[in-house]
């Protein structure tokens, strides 16, 4: 589905799109709270995003330095050049570990590689462990939020899914009831695997140990009871000292839900006795977007979720709306740098408002990429730009629904539209607030700009 | 070429200008670490007890499974530790003892000497640990610094009791791990 038919799609439930809303906003809140509380916070940010300027200017030399400390530490260490040999090494493991079914904690990197359907083909069960991620899985749904995965479910939906798939009650809705189903059903499937496969958020150079967050203990749960672990971690992760984790984990959290840490950081530098650690480590794209001097910095990601929690679009239009495995404004810049062609629309999808860039820990210039992206995408691909272009311009008067998703997408051309149009019942974001402030370029400038090419 | 020298290479290939890695200054934290390390603990779900309040709460459960890791602590355990983490399946506490604590945060720094398993703290139903309020410290920084380059094969901060909010962002406490963390200061 096109991103602006998913939005549409979206939409259409006004009460739950409005929901979708206000509640990321109050964790855009609840991020701004928590960061007011440490008076050096935008020293900590500059910080972040030295120390991950200083890592990309030497990642060969921090790869390698973490490589042989790992190796040291007793970590078998894997390279990917991309998702296929990542999946066929995640694969080659398990098969010579005689394992046909494993658990797996939060990954957006074995999402980027789609690592599940390949083992499922392959007859190996995954089973997703994180609760918001069981759920979207059960529902063979992508994540549709980074941090928040089932965000744009209601308890109505996860209820009547549980009662389906974990004989709940029908009809009980209590999420602490429900949360318990999950707990039962995953604790067995925890006590029955023997390889457990997590991401990583942080990957120390000077110690080769790996740092996972969770709230929810799934990660350790799983690793812990395997008798084999293997972490899959994109190359870009990697921090030189374990000080720096000093500053990561300080702003980490506080940015992704307002919580000053999470409940579980985990570091994990050698397996346990009789145990094995597995290390992947990815590049699907990396290195190639490290060499574009104007969208290096969104390596910088620490996958926080801050830009999704503020985003204008985001937030009313939902994380399926993006068609991408990181949804939201950072989706919006890694994206295309994966496949230009088929992400072409998505840095058109934003206002430039320039809120994410404002939030984020790391402080990528987000905003400011996906103004980038568009020049880039217009210049390279002038046929895909015209072709889009067009798309979007036939899209737009053709139907009303379409014409919901696009009276974001291309302000300008609404801020010309006499009010009786914008404010037309069947365009909800006009009804339910006031139009974002108009973008740098807008869709028309850029329509106007290019069709004649 | 390997993968890894096809990665490394085009690494190695990209021109970057070099980018120099920061200090990180000394930060600190206004006021009463004891204080302040109560409020985070109760903002993350955890519970602070006195040793006597703990006598009291142990009294009124019928905890048949109890391991205990703390030393002074011993006279609650019900069993030994089993040789596979599998078989703490039932266990109903865990009482472990805790390196240090961090006053911001209420996060807690437990390494491989204090778990015998390192499933512990997470497959057990309840954890209590025992912290000294001698050890807190301000923040992550000071946390690190104290960790300093310590050798561990696993480590963890532990800051409060498993708990999501993937139903409708409403908070409910036990996901997988333990359904209550309790810090005895001692
Ligand atoms: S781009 Fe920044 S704000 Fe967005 S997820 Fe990454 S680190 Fe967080």
């Amino acid at each position: 589905m096109s991103h602006p038919k998913a939005a549409t799609e979206f939409l259409k439930d006004q009460a739950n799109s409005q929901w979708h809303d206000e509640t990321l906003w109050m964790i855009r809140d609840k991020r701004d709270a928590s960061s007011k509380s440490i008076p050096e916070w935008e020293e900590l940010r500059n910080l972040a995003s030295e120390i991950k300027d200083n890592v990309l200017s030497n990642l060969d030399k921090y790869l390698e330095q973490f490589e042989a400390q790992a190796l040291k530490n007793g970590i078998k260490v894997h390279w990917a050049k991309d998702a296929k040999e990542h999946n066929e090494i995640v694969l080659s493991i398990l098969q010579e570990k005689n394992c046909e079914a494993i658990v797996k904690s939060k990954s957006i990197l074995t999402e980027e590689c789609h690592l599940n359907p390949y083992l499922e083909k392959q007859g190996i069960e995954v089973v997703d462990t994180d609760l918001g991620e069981r759920i979207v899985q059960f529902l063979q749904q992508p994540p549709s939020h980074i941090v928040m995965p089932a965000i744009h479910l209601k308890k109505r939906d996860i209820s009547a899914l549980f009662h389906d798939k974990l004989q709940t009650e029908k009809g009980n809705e209590d999420p602490s009831y429900l949360t318990n189903a999950a707990r039962l059903h995953l604790r067995e499937k925890f006590l029955a695997s023997k390889v457990a496969i997590t991401g990583v958020n942080f990957g120390v150079a000077e110690t080769g140990e790996f740092v996972v967050c969770t709230n929810e203990g799934n990660a350790d749960m799983g690793v812990h009871l395997a008798d084999v672990h293997i972490a899959c971690m994109g190359i870009e992760k990697i921090i030189p000292r374990r000080k720096d984790l000093g500053v990561f984990l300080r702003l980490l959290a506080r940015s992704a839900t307002g919580q000053p840490i999470t409940n579980y950081s985990s570091h994990f530098r050698s397996p346990a006795t009789g145990k094995e650690i597995h290390l992947v480590l990815v590049d699907n794209g990396r290195t190639r977007q490290l060499a574009r001097e104007k969208f290096k910095n969104s390596l910088k990601c620490i996958r926080c979720g801050a830009c999704m929690n503020t985003c204008p679009i985001y937030r009313r239009s939902g994380g399926f709306s993006y068609g991408s495995t990181v949804p939201g404004p950072i989706g919006s810049i890694l994206s295309p740098g994966l496949d230009m062609k088929k992400y072409s629309t998505l840095p058109f999808a934003s206002t430039l408002c320039g809120s994410c860039s404002d939030v984020c820990p790391v402080k990528i210039n987000i905003h400011e990429q996906l103004y980038e992206w568009r020049q880039e995408i217009t210049k390279h691909h002038g046929t895909v730009g015209k072709g889009l272009s067009m798309k979007l311009a036939s899209g737009i008067f053709k139907s009303p629904l379409a014409y919901q998703f696009s009276g974001s997408l291309m302000r300008k051309v609404i801020k010309s539209l006499p009010e009786s149009v914008i404010y037309n019942p069947l365009n909800i974001w006009g009804k339910s607030r006031d139009l974002p402030k108009a973008p740098k370029e807008s869709f028309q400038d850029w329509y106007k700009r290019n069709r004649h090419e | 070429m390997s993968s890894r020298e096809e990665i490394l290479n085009s690494i190695r290939g990209i021109q970057k200008e070099n980018k120099f890695l920061p200090d990180i200054p000394n930060f600190q934290l206004e006021g009463d670490l004891v204080e302040l390390f109560k409020s985070a603990i109760e903002a993350n779900k955890g519970e602070i007890l006195s040793k006597k309040e703990f006598e009291n709460w142990i009294a009124s459960t019928n905890f048949q499974h109890v391991i205990s890791c703390s030393e002074p602590f011993h006279t609650y355990a019900t069993q030994e530790l089993p040789d596979d983490a599998h078989q703490l399946d039932h266990l109903e506490l865990a009482i472990l003892d805790a390196q240090f604590g961090v006053a911001e945060n209420g996060a807690m720094w437990l390494d491989d000497s204090q778990l015998p398993h390192r499933a512990l703290p997470f497959i057990t139903e309840h954890l209590v640990l025992i912290l000294s309020k001698e050890t807190l410290v301000s923040n992550m920084h000071q946390a690190y610094d104290r960790i300093g380059s310590d050798h561990s094969g696993f480590g963890l901060f532990i800051a409060g009791p498993s708990k999501t909010a993937d139903i409708e962002q409403s908070l409910v406490i036990g996901a997988h791990g333990a359904k209550s963390l309790r810090v005895i200061l001692v």
